[in-house]
């Protein structure tokens, strides 16, 4: 355990890269292999089940450092993180333990079954003895995700210094359902094992947003245009007559889409499809916010999968025939895509090909990216024909334009302490429009980004100053701050108090010019609603 | 009800009887000043009151003022009040002010420290009726090590920076903070740079504190000279272009607020060594206990958490609104230490 929250101390201690990737292969040279493969997992956000409800957890460890449980309550709130906040909170010790990560991992494991009198015993008994970065580990191992700015792939940059093993194949054996506690690290990042792959996908190819004038890109015959389809970018893998589907968060998620389970017997065996799920209702393209529906869903009722059914919008070819082809050329894996995706045997299925656009120059393309909203894309998608399939978000070949976003003023009225970095000041904000019935503003959206550090410093000044009351974390505010909202996408909504829901909404900038009676209304959002490309100006 | 004998109102906190302020935000004729920093020794006042030790400071900053000098615990008697000024342990020259009027005792804590800084007069409780208090630390997750241990841990990064050949920039504000670290920093590791709104705050306290040498940055300064050595530098430096001259280098900041990784991570410096000149919640608690006081005003920080829990414990604690910032490492200081330049 030591040599873990040594780790998450050096990580803890710079700013830079470098020095983050160099403290993570050091660790993973000198780490036993049982306690490698579970930092692996913790630091891809898999972590063992939680053993104990984190209201017992909040409340033993108020008692343990003998404070109120609203003072702790509040502390928390302060800092933003349960575990850093019992491991501030506890009175400090010395010493530290010897048990290794995996022993600890093990053990909290098991304690899941325990009663709760000797999980309380057991939490207070390492509450006491561990040192602050131990305390921190051992209380995230219990309480969370482990989020302390490495993403999976430094991780995998490391593991890759560490072992000699190649980036990509490593990013490979590490997608997807791996159980921690029954793999090794031999089997997991050493051995090459062919017959585990039935389910495994390929990591995806993301696209970076168009920096400079389309016209840049150089001759347009050098490029497919497709729309850019805004549901969940998900691969669908044929093999042994199985289908699996897999969503960009490496999630396995078959058994949420039901219309894909017809699919092995139609779609030959060795085939692996890219491509977005869409909400598919009355045979059209649905909005993000009907596939809201379906998203997080396991149980999916016949009401549902009718009103509300998902298809996939195929554009790439992955594997064919059972070989890998992501390094052919995309002309011809579209070739090979097309060919597969031949309209008669595919009639009644939910796969359908996402369409080329015929374009022939710059000009047209830029007025087709001005009518996206109007096929329910989010723009272009703009992919060199000779363009490989590569891992994750590389430069060069494949580009996203997406539209501009709506764009409406809306009213500060409620705040939140922000999390990690933004722990202590009040970045999650609260916006509402004006109800020109009753005069009243309604809430429409949150937003937590958008905004320099700089200007959240004296936003959160202002907060402070401007609270009317107090909900625990959450403060209501006067309405007076006037901010411009950006989203990507706008639908009526019955979950939502306003009536329409907003699709990623954040801020762009702090209206300082504008009064709060010079906000937008609820009318004018539900307007761009049937007009999705006008402004509200 | 007659007028408590400090009340709070648009200018600062006033004694009436005495028509005295402590440490006002709005300039007034008489102002009794706790300490040198910004938020507390304001611009504009006819006559200034502080301890001696604050006067080189706050006429440093505030240039050419009316300003009497006063030992701890002389007393002094302005409109039949008794004042007296008593050691806060903050910085050098930074006292409590106590009020004494037909046996009522006040005492305005200014900001302090319980632990002994070895540079300013450590903190001294004094006895009093109503105990007016800081609590920008005010939370339990605020606990501070022994300084022993803070230094003992700055002193080893800049050893191994200097190994890895790396100029390792140490942020504290130029006043107080800045020699402490300069206190303490160990000669033997490397030279020490200083900014010069350091240098500048140093050159006076020099006077009254022996400190390790330093040496100015100057436009003259090679980058090679400050190679493996240590630069101290106000918060508004970081992401400067002044900056650049220490390539390559490893930035830390010294503060109460280090103690969260989340506050480390926005202020974007490398390393957060947990160091304040104010009291962390144990100190706090503790102070409140020494004075005997039954009545608590809480001021600047934490104060609704803070006095909620006062209350718990029985004392009459209540909250009253200041422009006193605490410690603050964001826009504040560093417009603060702008002004300072």
């Amino acid at each position: 355990m030591k040599l873990f929250a040594d780790l998450i101390r050096d990580l803890d201690s710079t700013n830079k890269t470098t020095a983050k990737v160099a403290a993570l292969v050091n660790y993973f040279i000198a780490a036993p292999d049982k306690d490698k493969v579970w930092a692996i997992a913790i630091l891809s956000h898999r972590r063992p089940p939680r053993p104990v409800n984190t209201t017992l957890i909040r409340s033993w460890a108020a008692e343990l450092a003998n404070i109120p449980l609203w003072l702790f309550e509040e502390s928390y709130h302060i800092v933003g993180d349960l575990a850093e906040t019992i491991a501030l909170i506890i009175p400090s010790s010395q010493s530290t333990s010897e048990k290794s990560l995996s022993e600890f991992v093990d053990e909290i494991i098991l304690l899941k079954a325990l009663p709760e009198k000797e999980k309380k015993d057991y939490l207070i008994e390492n509450w006491t003895k561990l040192s602050y970065y131990e305390r921190f580990v051992f209380t995230k191992l219990i309480t969370g995700s482990f989020r302390i700015g490495i993403s999976q792939k430094l991780m995998t940059r490391a593991l890759s210094k560490a072992t000699e093993i190649e980036e990509d194949i490593l990013a490979y054996r590490l997608m997807g359902n791996w159980d921690p506690s029954k793999t090794t690290f031999h089997n997991l990042i050493i051995k090459q094992r062919e017959s585990d792959f039935v389910s495994k996908p390929y990591p995806f190819y993301l696209a970076y947003p168009l920096e400079e004038a389309v016209e840049e890109l150089g001759a347009i015959s050098d490029w497919y245009i497709e729309h850019k389809w805004d549901g969940i970018r998900a691969q669908i893998i044929i093999r042994n007559n199985e289908v699996f589907v897999w969503s960009r968060g490496e999630e396995l998620v078959t058994d949420k889409y039901p219309e894909f389970h017809g699919l092995p017997g139609t779609v030959p065996d060795g085939t692996v499809l890219d491509g977005e799920i869409l909400a598919f209702p009355n045979e059209t393209i649905g909005s993000f916010n009907d596939l809201q529906k379906r998203i997080g869903r396991k149980n999916i009722s016949n009401n549902l999968l009718k009103n509300t059914p998902v298809i996939l919008k195929a554009y790439d070819l992955l594997e064919w025939k059972g070989a890998d082809i992501r390094n052919r050329p995309l002309r011809e894996r579209r070739q090979l895509l097309e060919g597969l995706l031949d309209l008669e045997r595919m009639e009644g299925l939910p796969i359908y090909l996402s369409g080329i656009c015929n374009l022939n120059n710059w000009k047209e393309v830029t007025n087709e990216r001005a009518k996206a909203r109007e096929y329910k894309s989010e723009g272009l998608m703009i992919k060199n024909k000779n363009s490989p399939y590569r891992v994750g978000r590389k430069k060069g070949d494949w580009w996203k334009w997406k539209v501009d976003p709506m764009r409406i003023d809306a009213v500060l009225t409620y705040a939140m302490r922000g999390h990690g970095r933004r722990t202590n000041l009040f970045t999650d904000y609260t916006f509402a429009l004006w109800d020109t019935e009753s005069e009243e503003l309604v809430t429409f959206a949150k937003a937590y980004s958008g905004l320099t550090d700089a200007e959240f410093r004296k936003i959160d000044a202002w907060i402070k100053k401007n609270t009317l009351e107090r909900f625990g974390p959450v403060r209501s505010v006067t309405p007076q701050l006037v901010f411009e909202i950006a989203f990507e996408g706008v639908a009526l909504s019955k979950r939502h108090k306003s009536g329409v829901a907003t699709r990623f909404p954040r801020i762009v900038r702090w209206r300082q010019d504008k009064k709060v009676d010079e906000a937008n209304t609820l009318e004018d959002l539900k307007k761009m609603i049937s007009h999705p490309i006008s402004r509200h100006e | 009800m007659e007028t408590p004998l400090l009340i709070f109102n648009e200018n600062g906190i006033y004694c009436k009887e005495a028509d005295v302020y402590l440490d006002p935000w709005h300039p007034v004729d008489r102002a009794i000043i706790t300490h040198g920093h910004a938020d507390h020794s304001r611009w504009g006042n006819k006559e200034y009151i502080t301890h001696k030790n604050n006067v080189p400071i706050i006429k440093h900053r505030l240039g050419d003022i009316v300003v009497h000098g006063k030992e701890y615990n002389e007393k002094f008697v302005v409109n039949n009040v008794t004042f007296s000024l008593h050691p806060a342990g903050h910085i050098i020259g930074s006292s409590q002010v106590r009020v004494e009027h037909k046996g009522e005792v006040w005492v305005f804590s200014g900001d302090y420290k319980l632990e002994d800084d070895g540079i300013s007069t450590p903190f001294e409780p004094v006895k009093c009726h109503t105990f007016i208090t800081e609590c920008t630390f005010g939370i339990p997750p605020f606990k501070w090590e022994p300084q022993e241990q803070v230094f003992k841990n700055i002193n080893q990064w800049w050893a191994n920076n200097r190994e890895e050949g790396k100029t390792s920039v140490l942020f504290g504000y130029s006043l107080g903070k800045a020699q402490r670290l300069l206190k303490y920093l160990d000669t033997s590791i490397g030279k020490i740079y200083t900014h010069g709104a350091i240098e500048n705050m140093t050159k006076i306290l020099r006077e009254q504190v022996q400190f390790p040498h330093t040496t100015l940055i100057t436009r003259e300064t090679k980058k090679k000279d400050l190679l493996g050595n240590i630069v101290l530098a106000p918060p508004s430096a970081h992401g400067s272009t002044w900056i650049r001259k220490m390539v390559p280098f490893v930035t830390a900041s010294a503060s109460g607020w280090m103690a969260f990784r989340g506050a480390r991570r926005r202020r974007a410096v490398d390393k957060g060594f947990v160091l304040s000149d104010h009291c962390d919640w144990e100190e706090l608690l503790t102070a409140i206990k020494s004075t005997g006081a039954e009545k608590i005003i809480a001021t600047h920080g934490y104060t609704e958490i803070f006095s909620r829990y006062l209350r718990e414990q029985g004392y009459d604690a209540r909250t009253e609104q200041t422009q006193f910032e605490g410690e603050i490492d964001e826009v504040n200081s560093d417009k603060k230490e702008k002004e300072e330049l």
